[in-house]
């Protein structure tokens, strides 16, 4: 009889790769399915088209330029593709969501190695790519369509922005607003903005699977607290209170599902919280005294890029070694 | 209130105790056994016999080849028919004593009824005698010589005694079936051990998915309290259930909350480790006269129809224990010695039980295969999973890269092998088969300077 010979261990956990970004898609679906229901079939296309043009071209890359095998099914390039289309406005035209998508994969992910070599996240890096090429038509928002309100115009962070820059109170702003309307949905906004309590949802979920830690995202949650409580108390005719900030642009899908991004964010747990502060903090500053009326993404890029510092600073402790 | 456990990483396998229910029964007698001389962590022992002697169950065939070493007993009664290097279940060759056997005859003196002795003699020495001329290891799997273990060095001083029955492995269920079934005699053995040490206390640490054995030692406790005050200072402590909790490591972090330095040992802490299964050998070797010749074994896994524990003479072949308990099933892949997590795949059926052998796990195709590797998505499970606090990711990249310096400063040799991190990685990078190269590189390079320091220090003489 021939027996299998091989070191321990000899048995294996659950997690795979594609369990892990399985998970993560399955996170999403909640937000995902609120956008689809509040936009409609334009919704519906720009995930569609993100998902499908973000794996096409990972194939694409991988079987016809770098000539291996495909890695589609470890499923990270549905992830990033779902982020992606979450991160844009429902009428943004199919051929901008297919460059964004390119950029992303093509661009933040391949070129630097492929899953688990790249920097920065793929899906900011390709929303990002969008907004300084398209401000247009990324930073003007149509009222989800199902609603006698629904309105066009602005999201309630770029009034805010408009606000600040031209010396109004924010407050005529901000009163527009209520929190419980601002959690459930209904804000004007990407996807991945427009319901604050799916995206949560999704959060929990993958808390509760172990697939991420929670200790980024909170610390983030309360640096942007902190940060804008600090500032509200200080003059709150000029900034935005704590409550608006947390709830308002994509501040919960960022601090959710991109900041927690594996292979962009840090190791150790204590690197995650001074990540998350970062996160926080800039994302704060760029939106009371940035020219963008949003911050999160690029908060998030800059701290990806001190991800491997922190990695190195920030070690967890040693068993035995004081 | 929160059960302890150990304060860094750890995973939570599926404990599939199977064969938790089966009592432990003797396995019949090998016709031959093949008693290897290197068991036991330390020097190999030397033979004390010849070809062609005839020896009794419990005759000493091989004494201490160092300070570090023990003596080995006849298992069977018969002939010795060659001392000669034997395959062993690697398939390496190890010096082997084989007997055929005739009968079953046993020394004189070794007390083979069941009656139970709880007068514990006052002679430490006499003890410790006993344990060494008993040839008894650690039975928990590093089968480090407890005579050894018993005799802290000069200047240290032993706190506590842990008795370890947390058995954290999965499907293991030895050290189970000799608490519920031998509890007495594992009691005695912990008193025995606890007043050599100098009467200090005593924890018996037994994981929250055994309530039945938890139960049971409690009650032992109390009824042998009433009898003597040397069962004083016995308590079990139940723990949270938790993968490598067993490791002597984590258990006394666990149970004392001290933390044993890298390359430290447990006694620098003040706490002494015996597994269930030495406190009982300890128990038959003072109390009974009768050495390490047997030790339970469990025999399982899902694609097993016969599940067992047995109790098997040391030196019994393994394909004879397997084919008495209805041979391997075809499904059956790899044949394991030990648990599933540390155990050795076994590559020669051939090759004998030893001192130490705690289980024989069959697994499927299925259940042992490994994913295709993937590249390495930085999730951080491994280093989540790393009871010692290690970063799995970091070390396996620079063991590929040969950087001893580097593995070294991220404390590599204090590696466990535990193979947390495998078990974990989700992208199947094969993170402990390459470590434990790199920690190889780094114990030999730490090795060698000591051993430099130590030249110059002569020559400087």
């Amino acid at each position: 009889m021939k027996l299998l010979v091989s070191p321990n261990p000899h048995i294996h956990s659950k997690w795979s790769t594609r369990s892990l970004m399985t998970d993560v898609v399955i996170a999403l679906l909640p937000a995902a399915i609120c956008s689809v229901v509040f936009y409609g079939w334009r919704e519906a296309l720009v995930l569609a088209v993100s998902v499908l043009s973000c794996v096409g071209f990972e194939w694409l890359i991988t079987r016809g330029l770098m000539k291996q095998k495909s890695t589609i099914c470890d499923m990270s390039a549905v992830v990033t593709g779902l982020l992606l289309g979450m991160n844009l406005p429902f009428t943004t035209p199919w051929w901008m969501v297919m460059t964004g998508a390119l950029v992303a994969i093509g661009i933040a992910k391949m070129t630097f190695g492929g899953l688990g070599q790249n920097v920065f996240n793929p899906a900011l890096v390709g929303r990002v790519f969008l907004l300084v090429s398209f401000p247009a038509v990324m930073t003007t928002w149509v009222g989800p369509v199902h609603f006698a309100d629904a309105y066009t115009g602005s999201t309630p962070l770029s009034s805010v922005n408009e606000a600040i820059l031209n010396g109004t109170p924010v407050t005529e702003i901000t009163s527009q607003y209520s929190y419980g309307s601002m959690l459930l949905a209904n804000l004007g906004g990407s996807a991945g903005e427009i319901c604050a309590l799916a995206l949560l949802l999704g959060f929990v979920y993958l808390c509760v699977r172990k697939v991420i830690k929670p200790w980024i995202t909170l610390s983030i949650f309360a640096t942007v607290a902190l940060t804008s409580l600090i500032f509200w108390g200080v003059d709150s005719a000029r900034f935005t209170d704590p409550a608006f900030n947390l709830l308002s642009g994509g501040l919960i899908l960022g601090a959710c599902f991109m900041a927690t991004d594996y292979v962009t964010s840090p190791m150790s747990t204590k690197g995650g919280i001074i990540f998350g502060i970062g996160i926080g903090f800039l994302t704060m500053m760029i939106r009371y005294f940035g020219s963008y009326p949003e911050g999160v993404s690029f908060a998030i890029l800059i701290m990806n890029a001190f991800v491997p510092l922190l990695n190195r600073w920030f070690k967890q402790k040693k068993f035995g070694r004081a | 209130m929160r059960k302890p456990t150990f304060s860094i990483g750890g995973v939570h396998p599926h404990d599939s105790k199977i064969s938790r229910e089966c009592r432990v029964e003797p396995m019949p007698l090998p016709d031959s056994a093949y008693i290897a001389v290197a068991q036991h962590i330390g020097a190999p022992a030397k033979p004390l016999v010849a070809v062609g002697d005839k020896v009794k169950v419990g005759q000493p065939i091989a004494e201490p080849g160092g300070f570090v070493s023990a003596f080995i007993h006849a298992s069977v009664s018969g002939t010795v028919k060659s001392i000669a290097p034997r395959a062993d279940l690697a398939g390496n060759p190890v010096m082997t004593i084989e007997i055929a056997r005739e009968g079953d005859e046993w020394m004189e003196g070794i007390d083979l009824s069941d009656t139970l002795v709880t007068e514990i003699p006052d002679d430490n020495k006499a003890i410790l005698d006993k344990i060494r001329l008993g040839g008894i290891v650690g039975l928990g799997g590093a089968t480090f010589p407890t005579h050894v273990k018993l005799s802290p060095p000069p200047g240290s001083k032993c706190e506590r005694l842990i008795i370890n029955g947390c058995e954290c492995e999965p499907y293991l269920t030895s050290d189970f079936r000799c608490l519920l079934e031998k509890g007495e005699q594992v009691v005695i053995g912990a008193a025995i051990l606890k007043q050599v040490l100098g009467g200090v206390p005593c924890t018996v640490a037994i994981e929250e998915n055994k309530p039945e054995a938890i139960a049971h030692i409690g009650e032992v406790i109390a009824r042998l309290r009433k009898q003597s005050p040397k069962y004083d200072g016995i308590e079990v402590m139940v723990m949270k259930m938790r993968y490598p909790q067993g490791g002597e490591k984590q258990l006394i972090d666990a149970v004392m909350h001290r933390q044993v330095g890298s390359g430290a040992l447990p006694i620098s802490v003040g706490a002494v480790v015996q597994n269930v299964g030495t406190a009982l050998a300890v128990y038959d070797a003072v109390l009974k006269n009768k050495p390490l010749v047997d030790n339970t074994l469990t025999v399982t896994g899902e694609c097993f129809p016969h599940q067992a524990n047995l109790l098997v003479r040391v030196g019994t072949p393994l394909r004879t224990i397997l084919e008495h308990l209805g041979g391997i099933p075809d499904e059956a892949v790899k044949v394991i010695s030990g648990g599933p997590m540390m155990g050795k795949a076994v590559a020669n059926l051939d090759a004998a039980t030893l001192k130490g052998t705690s289980a024989l796990l069959l697994l499927t195709e299925k259940q042992t295969a490994r994913g295709e590797e993937g590249p390495c998505i930085r999730c951080g499970k491994c280093a989540e999973a790393c009871p010692m606090g290690l970063e799995p990711f970091l070390l396996q990249k620079l063991s590929r890269i040969g950087d001893v310096e580097a593995l070294e400063a991220n404390a590599a040799q204090d590696c466990i092998e535990c193979g947390c991190c495998l078990y974990s990685c989700p992208a199947n990078i094969p993170l402990l088969d390459i470590i434990r190269l790199g920690k190889a590189d780094a114990m030999k390079a730490i090795r060698e300077r000591a051993a430099a320091a130590k030249a110059a220090a002569e020559a400087a003489k």
